[in-house]
């Protein structure tokens, strides 16, 4: 498990952060996310309102963003709550960064499945390029971080870079995929198979074939 | 009533109660780390796993599931006893075997449930986890990894204390409990969460590697460190009290204390006057304090009193002396045509002449049903930490809070009105419809209300508000006083009360002056007068006197207190005092010797009847009769900005005050950020 631990409270640490605050964009998003809970119970809020911080730090710093302890406290400040819940809440979830991470957050899945289908090879093929886990690469471009299941194990092996998912992976295919981003191009999301669409079973269906073009009843052959 | 059936026996389990309550009630013991009667159920940690039918065919968590009708619980299958086996295995998988070198062993919940329900040993092979420990201030030491995440210290701070400073960060296995950026717990009831703390993580930091519990010596006792009375045990080993641990009373404490009764007892030990000392007349060292022997003190005093003709004698008495001192110090005086007697060391004149109208009338326990309340001129948490958590409970069960004085930091939602005490004489109309409106209105008047004139405004109020009154045939009486002063409401019942004050004590202008551990009077005022201090600490008194007579402290001596609702409550001793210090009844009936009066009573029994007789409600534990609650009177009105009286509420008294911990308390605590400021 990557250290959840926030970064230390250093001056400098303050001297950045210290007077964050949402710019208009994100006070509407906080205002909109704040409007979904009813009166008095605004600390429900205090998931989407991490977020929008991280993302906001995100856009300010050029990276996914993450989540310095002054801005905890304004968030904290912002619902009204004490710090401590919501240094739970922020530790708790791993979507939250503790630390900086670089512009692309590349999590790369390595649960059974993925593990499976070669997910050793795309955490070998991102450290060939550079990437450390836990760290920001010297180009402040990549972090590398290894996730529990992200749900695609239909189209394992996968990674999920920021908000997006990259899925039928190989080494080359990532290599693609992180070229394009390291121009500032915007590759193809969801899998990378030719010919696949989203996860329906690569090679066509192997069972409830005629399902595939009209409903058909199986109740007489069971 | 759910009726159901535990281990075949059929009882009736009152409505909402939990499977685990039910058990109780059956008498079943039923083994729990996270649950605690006083906080939420957290059902987190599964060592209460019973059987219940009807229901899936697994064990439950008894705590967290509500009896209902017809439920036929098991707590002695071989299935609940495997549940608890396996759980306990699990617990133990992290837990360190550093039961020798930790605080906890001897009352460790995990080490006794260890043994009744545990399987005897544990296959795990794998390295165990280790967790950095974590600064908590100077009260609380922490071995995390120790810590089983009950979140019991999380609960208690999050809805007990009102504070919420303590929290589980991290998940899982990483799960760690910890204060924001390690900062140290800074609330009044902070070392609660060692009581709770079912394991060794969370231990005493100031009694580490002191003492094991089967070593001590329990005495009960009652503390003294403010006007709550709570009650406490006295652990003691020797001649020393290595700590105060709180009773279970729900009336009065139910089963908190705050920091200062707690972690006080260290100054038992120091600055203590463990022999006489009168200061030398003439001579190279005029002026100075010299050793000398009872005898000589004794003649001193006696020639000066003597001196200064018949009955010119006073005595005050101090914030924490018992009612058995004060009895033989009154006794004493009216045998030398005396009754300059006076307790209120720092020139409060309020109204004595009732009980009622000085007592916290809605007791302890009832403020919490209370509906709507004026708080005047208290502030809470340092006067009367006990009182706050009581408060708060009101709070959150929808009690709307007004208070009059300068804002501090509450722990319960409430309206701050003003700082000047003539607003109880122009209320806002909001507030006053609040109490209109009220079912079980209360008036709190603290000291600081006192001192401001507010006692008899606020009776009027009082009387206005109909806070007096009959609610389903139940007397509800809600006009409140906080006392700080643990011999407040004894020394007002023993006559230490003059109408003036200690302005009339002044003004008799006496040849001596007895003081009973007073160490807040301003003895500039009594320079004609042989101050005589009877007490237990070099403190402001003791500087201040002539003659120093060194006497017992509440820990070495039996003895009757009342507390500020009036509840009549006896202390026991724990251990004796040092070198020649005597209990204090002893040097005044040595003192009546020297004077060669008679004052009717040669031993403590005696002493206690004869201020039984004097005030029989001394003799009955619990609630003193109090009389009816006094009319107000109109004039003079309240007016001024309200102060409090306590500054630091680490250093109230000479014990704290002489009491390391509290020092350290005080400087980290209360002066931290000075320090931090001078640092930079």
């Amino acid at each position: 498990m990557a250290n959840r631990q926030p970064a230390p409270d250093t001056p400098e640490l303050r001297e950045r952060w210290g007077n964050f605050a949402f710019n208009a964009d994100y006070e509407a998003k906080a205002q909109k996310a704040l409007a979904r809970y009813p009166e008095g119970r605004k600390k429900s809020a205090v998931m989407p309102l991490l977020d929008l911080a991280q993302r906001q730090v995100g856009e300010e710093t050029d990276t996914q963003g993450w989540l310095p302890l002054p801005v905890i406290e304004y968030v904290a400040n912002y619902l009204d709550m004490p710090v401590i819940r919501v240094l739970e809440v922020a530790t708790f979830y791993f979507m939250y960064n503790m630390t900086p991470v670089g512009k692309y957050h590349v999590q790369v899945c390595g649960t059974t499945p993925c593990m499976l289908r070669g997910s050793d090879d795309i955490i070998a093929a991102c450290k060939k390029r550079g990437m450390k886990k836990g760290e920001v690469s010297e180009d402040g471009l990549w972090t590398l971080t290894e996730v529990e299941c992200m749900g695609n194990c239909a189209t394992a092996p996968m990674v999920q870079i920021n908000d997006d998912n990259y899925e039928d992976l190989t080494p080359e295919r990532l290599d693609a995929v992180l070229d394009a981003l390291a121009k500032g191009e915007q590759p193809k999301t969801g899998t990378q198979e030719p010919g696949r669409h989203t996860s329906e079973p690569s090679g066509g269906p192997t069972t409830l074939k005629e399902m595939v073009s009209e409903n058909h009843d199986y109740r007489g052959e069971w | 009533m759910p009726k159901v059936t535990v281990d075949g026996q059929e009882i009736d389990a009152p409505e909402g109660a939990t499977v685990l309550q039910a058990c109780e009630l059956a008498g079943k013991e039923i083994p729990r780390f996270c649950y605690h009667e006083r906080l939420s159920i957290a059902g987190n940690c599964r060592m209460c796993l019973v059987e219940v039918k009807p229901g899936p065919p697994k064990p439950q968590a008894s705590c967290a599931l509500p009896a209902t009708e017809g439920q036929e619980i098991r707590t002695d299958t071989p299935m609940v006893r495997a549940a608890r086996e396996g759980v306990m295995e699990f617990l133990l998988i992290n837990h360190p075997l550093d039961c020798p070198i930790c605080d906890q062993g001897g009352e460790c919940d995990l080490q006794d449930q260890s043994v009744a329900y545990g399987r005897g040993g544990s296959r795990y092979h794998e390295n165990k986890r280790a967790v950095t420990e974590k600064y908590m201030g100077p009260l609380i030491k922490t071995i995390m990894t120790r810590c089983i995440h009950c979140t019991r210290c999380v609960r208690f701070s999050e809805e007990i204390a009102g504070v919420d400073e303590i929290g589980a960060l991290y998940r899982g296995e990483d799960m760690q409990i910890t204060t924001y950026l390690e900062q140290a717990a800074a609330h009044e009831m902070s070392a609660n969460v060692i009581d709770l703390c079912p394991v060794g993580a969370l231990t005493s930091r100031p009694y580490a590697y002191e003492a094991r519990p089967w070593e001590l010596k329990k005495t009960l006792s009652i503390d003294v460190s403010d006007a709550v009375g709570a009650n406490i045990r006295l652990d003691s080993r020797g001649r020393e009290v290595m700590r105060a641990l709180p009773r279970i009373n729900d009336d009065v404490n139910e089963e908190w204390i705050s920091d200062k009764a707690r972690y006080q007892v260290d100054g038992l030990t120091r600055r203590r006057l463990d022999q006489v000392w009168v200061r030398a007349v003439g001579g190279p060292n005029a002026g100075k304090l010299q050793r000398a022997s009872w005898e000589d003190a004794f003649d001193a005093i006696v020639k000066a009193a003597k001196q200064g003709g018949d009955g010119s004698i006073a005595a005050v008495a101090g914030d924490l002396v018992d009612c058995e001192t004060m009895f033989a110090a009154k006794r004493l005086l009216a045998e030398l045509g005396s009754d300059k007697l006076e307790g209120r060391q720092t020139g409060l004149d309020y109204d004595c002449s009732s009980l009622a109208g000085i007592a916290f009338n809605s007791t302890l326990a009832g403020i919490e049903s209370a509906d709507a309340i004026l708080i005047v001129g208290s502030q809470v948490r340092h006067e009367a930490p006990l009182i706050n958590v009581r408060l708060r409970k009101a709070a959150k069960r929808g009690a709307k809070i007004f208070l009059i004085g300068p804002e501090w930091d509450t722990t319960f939602a409430c309206e701050f009105l003003g700082e000047d005490a003539g607003l109880l004489h122009d209320l806002p109309g909001h507030v006053a419809d609040a109490f209109k409106d009220a079912a079980r209105p209360a008036i709190i008047v603290g000291p600081g209300g006192l001192a401001a004139n507010a006692l008899h405004p606020a009776l009027v109020l009082a009387d206005e508000w109909n806070l007096v009154r009959d609610i389903d045939g139940e007397a509800w009486n809600g006009f409140n006083v906080i006392h700080t002063a643990a011999a407040r409401m004894g020394a007002v019942m023993l006559g230490y009360a003059q109408k003036g004050g200690i302005k009339d004590v002044v003004d008799a202008a006496p040849a001596v002056l007895l003081s009973l551990g007073a160490d807040a009077v301003d003895y500039g005022a009594f320079e004609k007068s042989l101050k005589v201090y009877i007490g237990h600490h070099g403190d402001a008194g003791a500087h201040a006197a002539d003659i120093i007579l060194p006497a017992a402290s509440y820990a070495e001596k039996d003895g009757t207190y009342v507390n500020t609702e009036g509840r009549v409550q006896f202390a026991e001793k724990a251990v004796f005092a040092p070198g020649d210090a005597r209990e204090d009844w002893t040097i005044l009936r040595a003192l009546a010797d020297a004077f060669g009066v008679s004052v009717g009573f040669d031993s403590f029994a005696q002493l206690q009847s004869a201020m039984i007789e004097a005030v029989p409600a001394l003799g009955e534990e619990g609630i003193a009769p109090l009389g009816k609650l006094p009319k107000g009177k109109k004039t003079p009105k309240a007016k001024g900005a309200i102060a409090y009286p306590i500054a630091d509420f680490y250093l109230t008294n000479p014990i704290a005050r002489a009491s390391e911990t509290m020092q350290r308390c005080s400087a980290e605590l209360v002066h931290g950020d000075e320090i931090l400021e001078a640092a930079e």
